[in-house]
């Protein structure tokens, strides 16, 4: 090979930047984020549910949240008809009545998947 | 057609990913062996094609020069543009591959009030250099499904990247920036037509796939909502080497998740390689010292030669017997 330290050497740096997600992660288990769920309002639910289906919240509740904000700031809107017609308010205490707490609900998946929103800019923390 | 062709390839390969998952339930080939299997290629393939290039030899020493040469100590040579030496090549090579500062120099020639001009284009490069460094920011944005806990740049990047912190999920510029430059070095290559006469299917073929992975991407982070922790389970226990697919994933992220597969397995086989071979292209990173340094063609024939003295030393006796002149006795 032509200049084939020079080669090597770069063809090392190319491997040490591509491989670094898997021997940065040796040794690591991937544990999955459990968000606290076992609070007194939650335990007094006859169905444990939440406002709308599980797989809906996990994936779009940013997206329902930011609603809420926008129809309280805009429109003067503050309540929320579920897909199954019950009526709640539009409210981040709606949320916090069952969850209670920011830090061992909301936190540990925001963690995990580095997300940092804005709720708590204005919102009260726990 | 050769258009059409790419984009048909594209639209397949998501339709191919969309129905896997959803008709016959292979989360398990789309999220975890195909994803594998294209890595392997990815950078086996790359190695083996910048191991080929190392092996072929340079035979003429071609740098390219944009400015003077270094000669006379008192005529002033260009360090950055015509290098005499290693650090003038490192300095040409970082320009090259921060800045694309070949591309930037580019000139169009074009005809103005009836005379001919070289006018600096731009836009080529413009485009080119966001296009590159959305795609990267988005790359290392990534690394927050491949890390735990996620390095504080990324977060930073995150952070820097929302700064509008619009919406939510928060808007992150780059992603749009990437899609918007990918469609503008699209739009380049489908209407100017000289760039289109040179267009092949494997011009287009990238320029549907990153995009197709960009629209995909951002339909996921702002329309069709996937679980990120779920997703993240995945991630990590690909790079964990413990693979899992969690349940109720959508199928937009085997979509993208496909997209990328294709696009990391198709690198070593494209022009995409351009990545390994700046750093090999001879033009560039070679110094100009050829009236310093003697370039040898490494693949030269060691030829044989038979001097005069020899010729002589052979043929003295008949030489002399005929007359003709020697020069030692």
């Amino acid at each position: 090979m032509y200049d084939g330290g020079k080669i090597i050497i770069g063809l090392i740096i190319f491997l040490a930047i591509v491989t670094f997600p898997f021997y940065s992660n040796i040794g690591k288990a991937n544990v999955k984020p459990a968000p606290d769920l076992n609070t007194p309002a939650i335990q007094e639910l006859e169905e444990k549910k939440c406002i709308e289906p599980t797989g809906y919240m996990r994936a779009n509740h940013m997206k329902l949240l930011k609603q809420w904000m926008d129809d309280l700031q805009e429109f003067d809107k503050d309540t929320y008809k579920a897909s199954d017609c019950k009526v709640y308010d539009s409210s981040y205490d709606t949320c916090m009545e069952c969850h209670v707490s920011q830090k061992n609900f909301c936190d540990r998946c925001h963690t995990y998947a580095a997300v940092k929103p804005y709720c708590w800019e204005c919102h009260e923390l726990d | 057609m050769e258009m059409f062709v790419s984009f048909c390839i594209v639209v397949l390969l998501a339709v191919i990913a969309f129905a896997g998952v959803e008709l016959v339930n292979l989360q398990f080939l789309f999220g975890v062996i195909i994803p594998y299997a294209a890595f392997a290629v990815f950078v086996i393939g790359f190695i083996n094609r910048v191991i080929q290039w190392g092996r072929s030899p340079v035979p003429f020493h071609i740098p390219t020069t944009c400015g003077q040469q270094k000669s006379l100590p008192w005529i002033k040579d260009s360090k950055l543009d015509n290098p005499s030496g290693t650090l003038g090549v490192i300095g040409r090579m970082a320009l090259e591959v921060f800045f694309f500062r070949s591309l930037f120099r580019n000139l169009k020639t074009g005809l103005q009030n009836g005379e001919l001009k070289y006018t600096g284009t731009k836009w080529l490069w413009l485009g080119g250099l966001i296009f590159h460094y959305s795609f990267f920011i988005v790359l290392l944005r990534h690394l927050r499904f491949f890390t735990n806990p996620v390095p504080s740049f990324v977060s930073y990047l995150d952070m820097v990247d929302g700064y509008f912190k619009s919406g939510a999920p928060h808007l992150l510029v780059t992603g749009w920036v990437l899609l918007g430059a990918v469609i503008y070095l699209f739009l380049r290559r489908a209407f100017i037509p000289g760039v289109r006469y040179i267009s092949l299917t494997a011009d287009y073929f990238p320029l549907f796939l990153i995009m197709g992975v960009a629209l995909s991407g951002i339909i996921m982070r702002y329309y069709i909502k996937v679980d990120i922790v779920s997703v993240k389970e995945l991630t990590m226990g690909l790079v964990t080497f413990s693979p899992v697919v969690p349940e109720g994933i959508g199928s937009i992220f085997f979509i993208h998740l496909f997209l990328i597969c294709v696009l990391f397995a198709y690198f070593p086989f494209s022009k995409l390689m351009h990545m390994g071979g700046v750093f090999l292209s001879p033009t560039r990173n070679l110094p100009n010292n050829s009236r310093m340094r003697r370039h040898i063609n490494p693949w030269n024939y060691d030829v044989k030669v038979h001097t005069y003295e020899e010729y002589e030393e052979e043929f003295r006796d008949k030489m002399k017997s005929v007359g003709l002149p020697v020069e030692k006795e």
